[in-house]
């Protein structure tokens, strides 16, 4: 999808600090998951909310459109979660993919709270189902969500109407006015004109900034003109950048960003789930002088998409080729885009444009280099390549049985991790002291928790428990100083 | 079938095998994880599986305005009549049945002018129910109409039997197919919180119990008529029967069911989004159930109105309605229960293959 998102001057002649009444007790910036918990759990609490959702109705939700489950704590067999799965191996897993980089309190937090969202979640309409078909690996750990993020999402907003939420869609946040870390107002564009809403407190919950390409660039250079961004073209990440430079802490820096490597003829936003290609184990990967670059079998696939995002993205022109050959062609999910089909190596690498030569000397040699043994596409199976720099170290197969399928890789980015810091309560610190009414969850603080890496299904964690706690702690706040 | 409604559906299911987060709705999304490519008698299978339930559709990230623009719901259901159109003998008369609602309507006066004529003939004088219409001549009328498009629906299933690459039909997976049906298993949404369809993303259970209420009511007047013939030839008891009998408590139940599902599923479609179907066959869908609910209520009418004199009107108009109903089986919206069993069935000797 792409979507032209007009430029908008804010009229700041209309922000009048303090003045006339409040329009809502709480307002919520944002229409995604972590937005839709607060508004819920605020307007439950009985104060009057409004939520501000940038996009259209069709196109509400943010990247939790895309999202498919969330990772649950459970003492026993729960729902559609099977077995167990306790706070100490949740956080063991979460230290594995951050490698540390976390905050242990909120980590643990966030934990313990996930296992009150999911009867909490069926409570407000949503419902679950099995794992999905090729994600077995997942149904102890993770909750799918019946239909995926959008019918959770769906749910959300029906409940929302319920509960009596004002919901606007279109509604361009410009300003989120806080003085003296006290939040006072919006200035938000509602179909084209500009008003002041004010608020006795506020949630900040509109995701991060993946889909603001200037903002990539200035940490990535010009390589992040080419990246494919998976999710909302919404998440341009302004009330962010706002509310940042108005002196609110900060957590996280903007060269990190959750990259996976993805279909290459995705479309350059909101490509979503059915871009990946999985293919990558079973292939040799080259880049565009038809060389490979790294071990392509170095873990099973779910352990390893998540850095093929950046090892693409400092390839020349962000730009890779995975190809493999008819022996493996049924070892991974379908793509959405068919590949390349070739009788013939020289036929492939002039489909793909590669450099005939340089490429069949890699595929000559890697196909040189594997050994024999015995394949096992679920599991390591250890069948490397000798001699061979970079080494295939499982799953290496000599690529030499047409039909051949090429498949264009290029970095698909899926979240930003810089972003608000805040406590335990989710509410924005200004200089290290908590805002009185200011709160955030979702994206925009995820980097308070999730340092680097990723563990699937705990974006939408940390959006739940985090959008419940800010909800109740606006609601609470609003009624109090009603 | 058209290849333009093929291949759309194929374009839509590669998308949606990428992606699968509607498996856990329906028969048809499990179905699809069996494939990596769409061939053309997959895509008739699948077509046939979907009961329309339009969940994937609300929760899908892929609809329109997105350039995957994905309808599904749709899709399928332009293949789905086109399969029926394609499979069943006598395209020109589905084509006609389906251009507008007014056929089954012009239909119904014609053939009770037709009887009207015919009841006029004295053929049998006996001082009983068929004063108004000889039963001879009752029979001699409905055996064909009964039979002929019996037939062609069975040419019409057999020919898709075909198409599916059918296997002989197990006792086991007959079973299967009729528990599917019975409880309407894919309209439930998968965690039984039922469809989207006249409540756009909310869930709703009030279509599938006015299907089954129009469908359990058909059976059951059925079934009366079945139990009445057998009186009749089998016991020699003779209509009229009293309100205590078997074809009376039947029919009397049924008809209710029937008029009261048929009214409940007309007004949810005017709520449902024509979008989500095969374009333009919603007229015609309106004229299908109008018929069904035509033939309970004039039955129920016949019976309330007993002996009086309006009853031979009516009984010709209920008659009128019945045979354009038992005409129209093969090519009107009539034929959706016997594909979709036929797809049931097959779907459960694929599940065998994969077990």
């Amino acid at each position: 999808m792409k979507v032209e998102l007009p430029e908008i001057t804010p009229d700041t002649s209309l922000i009048s600090v303090g003045e006339g009444q409040f329009d809502y007790d709480v307002i919520v910036v944002g229409g995604g998951n972590a937005a839709l918990c607060a508004a819920i759990r605020a307007a439950e609490a009985g104060a009057s909310a409004a939520i501000f959702e940038r996009a259209p109705r069709e196109y509400r939700g943010g990247n939790s459109r895309h999202t498919r489950n969330f990772r649950c704590k459970h003492g026993a067999p729960k729902g559609v979660l099977t077995d167990s799965y306790s706070e100490d191996e949740f956080y063991e897993d979460l230290l594995k993919v951050t490698k540390g980089n976390t905050d242990e309190e909120l980590a643990r937090l966030t934990i313990r709270e996930s296992e009150t969202c999911y009867n909490w979640m069926l409570e407000q309409g949503c419902y679950f189902q099995e794992s999905l078909s090729g994600t077995l690996s997942l149904s102890r750990t993770n909750a799918f969500f019946l239909g995926g993020g959008k019918a959770l999402v769906n749910a959300y907003y029906n409940r929302l109407e319920s509960l009596g939420v004002a919901i606007f869609y279109q509604a361009t946040v410009l300003d989120v006015v806080i003085r003296n870390r006290e939040f006072d107002g919006v200035l938000v564009d509602l179909d084209g004109t500009q008003h002041y809403k004010r608020g006795r407190c506020v949630v900040l919950a509109s995701g991060g900034f993946e889909a603001d390409k200037d903002w990539l660039a200035s940490a990535w250079g010009d390589a992040a003109r080419n990246f494919l961004i998976r999710g909302t073209p919404y998440n341009t990440g302004e009330v962010l950048k706002g509310v940042l430079a108005g002196g609110a802490d900060q957590v996280g820096d903007p060269t990190q960003c959750h990259a996976v490597a993805i279909d290459g003829r995705a479309p350059e936003y909101d490509g979503g789930i059915v871009t990946r290609v999985d293919c990558v184990p079973f292939s040799i990967v080259v880049n565009q002088e038809g060389n490979r670059f790294y071990d392509e079998g170095e873990d099973v696939w779910p352990k390893r998409y998540a850095i093929w995002g950046r090892l693409v993205a400092k390839q020349p022109n962000q730009v890779a080729y995975a190809i493999i050959d008819s022996k493996s062609k049924d070892l991974f999910m379908p793509t959405v885009f068919s590949a390349t089909v070739t009788e013939s190596l020289d036929d492939m690498a002039q489909q793909l444009g590669l450099p005939e030569d340089e490429f069949l000397a890699t595929v000559q040699d890697f196909n040189a280099a594997c050994q024999d043994g015995d394949f096992f596409p679920t599991e390591l199976d250890g069948l490397r390549t000798k001699g061979l720099s970079p080494g295939k170290t499982n799953w290496a197969r000599p690529i030499n049985t047409p039909p051949f399928y090429g498949y264009e890789l290029r970095p698909g980015v899926t979240f930003t991790y810089l972003g608000f810091r805040v406590g335990h309560d989710a509410k924005v610190s200004f200089g290290g002291v908590p805002s009185k009414n200011v709160w955030a969850a979702g994206e925009i603080m995820a980097g308070s928790i999730l340092g680097e890496g990723y563990l699937a299904g705990f974006g939408m964690t940390i959006g739940t428990v985090f959008g419940r706690i800010a909800g109740e702690g606006a609601g609470a706040y609003a009624k109090a100083s009603a | 079938m058209q290849k333009p409604a093929l291949d759309e559906a194929k374009r839509q299911l590669a998308v949606c095998n990428a992606c699968r987060y509607c498996e856990g709705f329906c028969v048809a999304f499990k179905a699809m994880t069996r494939y990596r490519a769409f061939d053309t008698e997959t895509v008739v299978h699948m077509s046939n599986l979907c009961h329309n339930c339009q969940a994937c559709y609300h929760s899908c990230q892929f609809t329109d305005p997105h350039e995957f623009d994905l309808n599904l719901p749709r899709a399928l259901a332009t293949v789905r009549v086109e399969s029926w159109e394609s499979h069943v003998p006598f395209p020109g008369a589905s084509k006609l049945f389906q251009s507008s609602p007014l056929v089954a309507l012009i239909a119904v006066l014609v053939v009770a002018a037709l009887f009207w004529l015919i009841a006029e003939i004295p053929w049998a004088s006996s001082a009983t129910f068929y004063d108004l219409i000889s039963h001879e001549s009752l029979v001699l009328i409905f055996s064909p109409l009964f039979l002929l498009p019996l037939l062609i629906l069975f040419v019409g299933l057999s020919r898709y039997w075909r198409t599916v690459n059918g296997e002989f039909i197990t006792w086991n997976q007959l079973c299967e197919s009729l528990r599917s049906a019975a409880t309407l298993k894919n309209l439930d949404g998968g965690a039984g919180q039922g469809c989207n369809y006249e409540k756009e993303d909310r869930y709703s259970q009030a279509r599938r119990w006015a299907h089954q209420a129009t469908m359990y009511g058909f059976l059951l007047c059925f079934a009366a008529t079945s139990v009445a013939t057998v009186m009749h030839y089998g016991l020699g008891l003779v209509a009229p029967y009293p309100f205590l009998s078997l074809p009376k408590l039947l029919g009397v139940s049924g008809g209710l069911l029937l008029t009261l599902g048929t009214s409940k599923l007309v007004y949810l479609k005017t709520k449902a989004n024509v979008e989500l179907e095969a374009s333009g066959r919603r007229g015609s869908d309106y004229g299908f159930i109008t018929l069904l609910w035509f033939v309970s209520t004039t039955g129920l009418l016949l019976y309330w109105l007993g002996g009086t004199e309006l009853s031979s009107s009516m009984l010709i108009l209920h008659l009128a309605g019945i045979v354009c109903l038992f005409i129209s089986i093969p090519f009107s919206k009539m034929v959706h229960g016997f594909f979709r069993m036929a797809a049931l069935i097959r779907e459960a000797q694929l599940r065998g293959h994969d077990a």
